[in-house]
């Protein structure tokens, strides 16, 4: 068991925890965040991409006895003051998501992508979201929202 | 107020799953809940001889571990297949029983032969670990092409084989090809596809030990029937003390039509411990378990006279089923393939003939389009071959097979209400610049690429319909769709439907076709599904009928709220029901110019009586309230078409494949939400392209799936993707009011046969199997390259 204190979209938090404790395991199970969603538990689809120190990474393989210290952002700190983040509104209105289990992780990849390029082509977008799997979409409309939202931000 | 219907309306439910308040049911936690870790064989096919748990039992956490002994001894019954199908001789199919944990023997690798409950999922796992099971192995049938001539897997079932049914007339397709000019034949492959929906299967189970009554929230496609199955088949409790909740579901695919194992077991083991139940798979179970797609094996035969009429055609096709035939698994590969083998064509004559077997892997089931992409796959290659052979242009032959009439009584079965083939393929052709193609392939071979052009045509059928013809056919349920509308006193509207949205937006799309029949803005419409609690019986989303079946039934519906409407606004406008009109929400008598919006006539029709202002509005013989169902069976299919053009770039020095340009003209008949409708197609698209490019679930010999991972199964991602190119046109469908055909398969069906058909064109006419990866189409131009230079 290992204590750690770390910034969960902006509030403290100091939980006990195992060793083998994962983040996405941290916030959906101690936290009770369960917008970041378990695809895979193998670092291959990305449903649980949050931004750790401002970085997109997959909480499904990282430990959360490694982050202490760490500012977490998740799904549910994208929006400030119940209004949503550019990038999710961009996805509402090109229709980016269905089923919506992919979202989360796809929508924080997406955030990343535009803090490193402000108007990334349509290769790159791609490129960038090599690591998210989409069954639902064919990705055609989470191309055009990231986009939008750079075309917004 | 301007129609919804056709508009492109945002998504009511994208907020909460943006902002990650998304329900699904492994975010779901019940207090005092244990966890479930299913022992699984690792074997494909064995004899189960001593399951030892003494260890496990005392392994810290532990609260309970089952076998298949302790559920038989319960009589809990096991899975079924849905559709009865007969042979071509009259014999009844053949179905082993598939309990819930196998008892005497295992069949695929996964099959469930115990489960531990703990206090925690960690002890879960440790006690899993120290179950020992004692196995007789016994040598797997994993090849389909050799199922036939192995050992029976399951006792009583000779070859492995559950039918050999025929649709069709032999004799008369004898007589076809006798008058051929030429007969094109052709061996191809389905291969085989896990659906592989991004949230991995799960069940929360709650049994309350006051009321007795079970609640099962689970990832499902269907809860009512999940239910049906679970209590009239399974015996765990009877239907009224059962609920099943199927919440936001990450994807389907078909996947999750079937009730599973898991479900059953955790259901009735909360009731037998007391406890609630929490399972979630991991991502390597559902890849074992899930119900897998696909897996034919095709050997087809097209007759055609020298100009390119078609005179007949024959289908002769090995489905896997897998270990045991579950709820579309026998009807996937026969009514729901063989009607569709003949395309969209004009074909005096046709058989479709299939032998369905079983081998030691997962049970193969409906996965998106189910039969009709495998149906479209076969006929739009031989297509292409006939073309290839007689010198004639891929579209050119096309055109001239299609029907021109409509309704157009296909060969096999269907009875197409409306389509304009020709049409979409026009349409196709110029959205596709398919005259530039020449000067595109030149400048592909300048840079030492190949390019190839495919084209496909498909019709699909589905919403499969009426009832009576379905359950003549061997289907055990009616595949009508219910919905119900209640209005509340102060006007807001639920609408409850019997099918359910796992990424298809019924909370939106039903929402707007419920606020054009009633008048209601659509922020004041609520769409319900997924429980059992919350609404009449629904036979759950598959097979493209959410809309054509379910949408239906709620228009339905809305009509009898306006007609009940109108006879309490009657009495209040102090007129004669047949003197008002309904529109835009409001009951208006013309003569007097009197007029009740829809919420005062909901508000007074909860108030019969006198008081203040409202004064009796109920007419005599109607009760109070404003709500109404309705089951709607509609008198046939479906039958959406279209045509769609890609272009493929192969590099010869890898055998990269590069999906170049696509280009889809689909007839939806009426578009409710273009923007969903738009989503559909690409994602559809998606996974068609998938099949021809990259997914494979390959079996080894011992029956061992060594394509368990993202590592190991190819998924199309972002970079694999095009922009696609869509296009619209529209035959509106007569077996519905709104004149609406289904959407959500088409691009599955098209896209594989569109893309082989081009990546064999940039072969020349070199036959690879699906899916073309890079290292096959590597060796084709290899050879390629040896044969031009031996030609040279």
């Amino acid at each position: 068991m290992k204590k750690i204190a770390l910034e969960v979209n902006g509030k403290k938090v100091t939980k006990e925890i195992s060793d083998h404790t994962t983040l996405s395991g941290l916030l959906r199970d101690i936290l009770n965040l369960t917008g970041t969603h378990i695809g895979c538990d193998t670092s291959q689809c990305g449903a649980c991409v949050v931004h750790v120190d401002g970085k997109s990474i997959k909480s499904c393989t990282a430990l959360a006895a490694d982050l202490d210290g760490s500012k977490v952002t998740t799904i549910e700190g994208l929006a400030s003051n119940g209004k949503l983040h550019p990038m999710q509104e961009a996805f509402k209105k090109m229709h980016g998501l269905q089923c919506g289990f992919c979202t989360p992780g796809m929508v924080m990849s997406a955030v990343d992508l535009l803090k490193n390029k402000k108007n990334p082509s349509d290769q790159e977008i791609r490129d960038w979201l090599e690591g998210n799997i989409c069954r639902c979409t064919g990705y055609h409309n989470i191309v055009a929202a990231v986009k939008e939202a750079a075309s917004k931000m | 107020m301007a129609s919804l219907v056709g508009s492109r309306v945002e998504r009511k439910e994208d907020k909460r799953f943006l902002t990650g308040k998304g329900r699904y049911t492994s975010d779901i936690n019940i207090a005092n809940q244990t966890y479930a870790i299913f022992i699984r064989s690792p074997h494909a096919r064995a004899k189960i001889k001593k399951i030892d748990t003494s260890k496990a039992l005392k392994s810290s956490g532990v609260v309970e571990i089952l076998t298949g002994e302790h559920i038989a001894q319960d009589k809990i019954g096991g899975l079924i297949a849905g559709w009865a199908i007969r042979s071509e001789d009259g014999s009844e199919m053949k179905c082993p029983a598939n309990p819930p944990l196998a008892k005497d023997s295992v069949n695929f690798v996964g099959d469930p032969v115990a489960v531990v409950f703990a206090e925690t999922l960690d002890e879960a796992r440790a006690a899993a670990d120290l179950v020992k099971v004692d196995y007789k192995v016994l040598k797997a049938v994993s090849n389909l092409g050799e199922a036939m001539n192995s050992e029976a897997i399951h006792d009583g079932i000779d070859k492995n084989l559950c039918y050999d049914w025929l649709l069709g007339d032999r004799q008369k397709v004898k007589e076809a090809f006798e008058k051929a000019d030429k007969i094109i034949k052709l061996d191809i492959n389905n291969n085989r596809l896990i659906p592989n929906a991004m949230e991995p299967r799960a069940c929360v189970i709650d049994y309350n030990t006051a009321s007795e009554e079970i609640t099962c929230y689970t990832t499902s496609q269907n809860p009512h029937l999940s239910r049906l199955i679970m209590s009239a088949f399974g015996g765990v409790a009877p239907e009224n003390k059962l609920r099943v909740v199927a919440p936001d579901v990450g994807g389907g695919f078909g996947s999750k039509i079937n009730l599973y194992n898991e479900e059953i077991v955790c259901s009735w083991a909360s009731k037998k411990i007391e406890r609630p139940i929490k399972w979630v798979a991991e991502r390597t179970e559902s890849f074992l378990t899930d119900t897998h797609g696909r897996d034919h094996i095709t050997h087809a035969e097209l007759a055609v006279t020298n100009d390119g009429k078609f005179l007949g055609f024959k289908n002769e096709t090995i489905a896997n089923l897998g270990a045991y035939a579950r709820v579309f698994g026998t009807v996937t590969p026969t009514y729901l393939f063989g009607p569709c083998a003949t395309g969209v064509y004009i074909m005096p004559a046709a058989y479709s003939n299939v032998k369905a077997v079983y081998t030691n892997t997962a049970p193969v089931d409906a996965y998106r389009g189910a039969g009709r992409p495998e149906a479209t796959y076969t006929i739009e290659r031989i297509v292409d071959k006939a073309a290839m052979e007689l010198g004639m242009d891929p579209i050119e032959i096309r055109m001239k097979n299609f029907p021109t009439e409509f309704p157009f009584k296909q060969t096999l079965v269907h009875q197409i209400d409306s389509g304009d083939y020709v049409a979409g393929l026009n349409k196709a052709k110029e959205m596709a610049d398919y005259d530039g193609f020449a000067a595109r392939k030149k400048e592909s071979e300048s840079k030492g690429k190949l390019r190839g052009i495919g084209v496909t045509s498909y019709f699909e059928a589905c919403g499969i319909a009426p009832s009576p013809v379905v359950m003549m056919l061997g289907c055990g349920v009616g595949l009508w769709e219910s919905a119900e509308v209640r209005f509340n006193p102060t006007g807001q509207v639920t609408v409850y439907t019997g099918s359910h949205s796992h990424g298809q937006s019924h909370q939106t799309t039903f929402a707007q076709i419920a606020a054009d029949e009633l008048g209601v803005p659509i922020e004041n419409i609520d769409v319900v599904h997924g429980d059992t609690d919350k609404g009449t019986f629904g036979m759950g989303t598959y097979g493209s009928r959410s809309l054509t079946v379910g949408g239906i039934a709620i228009v339905n519906a809305c009509k009898k709220i306006v007609n009940k409407g109108k006879r309490i606004a009657a009495k209040m406008l102090e007129a004669s029901p047949d003197e008002v009109d309904f529109k835009n929400g409001e009951f208006v008598v013309a003569k007097s110019n009197k007029k009740k919006t829809i919420g005062e006539v909901a508000f007074a029709s909860y108030l019969p009586g006198v008081r203040d202002e409202v004064k009796s509005p109920l007419p005599e013989g109607d009760e109070p309230g404003l709500i109404e169902s309705s089951f709607f069976d509609p008198a046939n299919f479906s039958f959406p078409a279209g045509s769609h053009i890609c272009e493929v770039e192969i590099d010869p020095e890898t055998g990269n494949v590069k999906l170049d340009k696509y280009t889809a003209v689909d007839d939806f008949g009426t578009i409710v939400n273009p923007l969903i409708v738009e989503g559909q197609v690409h994602g559809g698209l998606a996974q068609g392209i998938g099949q021809a490019l990259y997914e494979n679930a390959q079996y080894d010999d011992s029956g061992q799936l060594i394509t368990a991972s993202y590592m190991d199964y190819t998924m199309p991602r972002a970079d694999d993707l095009p922009d696609f190119n869509l296009g619209f046109t529209c035959t509106k469908a007569t077996t519905n009011p709104l004149g609406v055909k289904g959407c959500g398969e088409a691009g599955t069906i098209a896209a594989t046969p569109t893309v082989m058909n081009a990546v064999i064109n940039a072969l020349g006419g070199k036959e690879i199997s699906l899916p073309a990866t890079a290292e096959k189409v590597w060796k084709a131009c290899k050879e390629m390259k040896k044969s031009n230079a031996k030609a040279a």
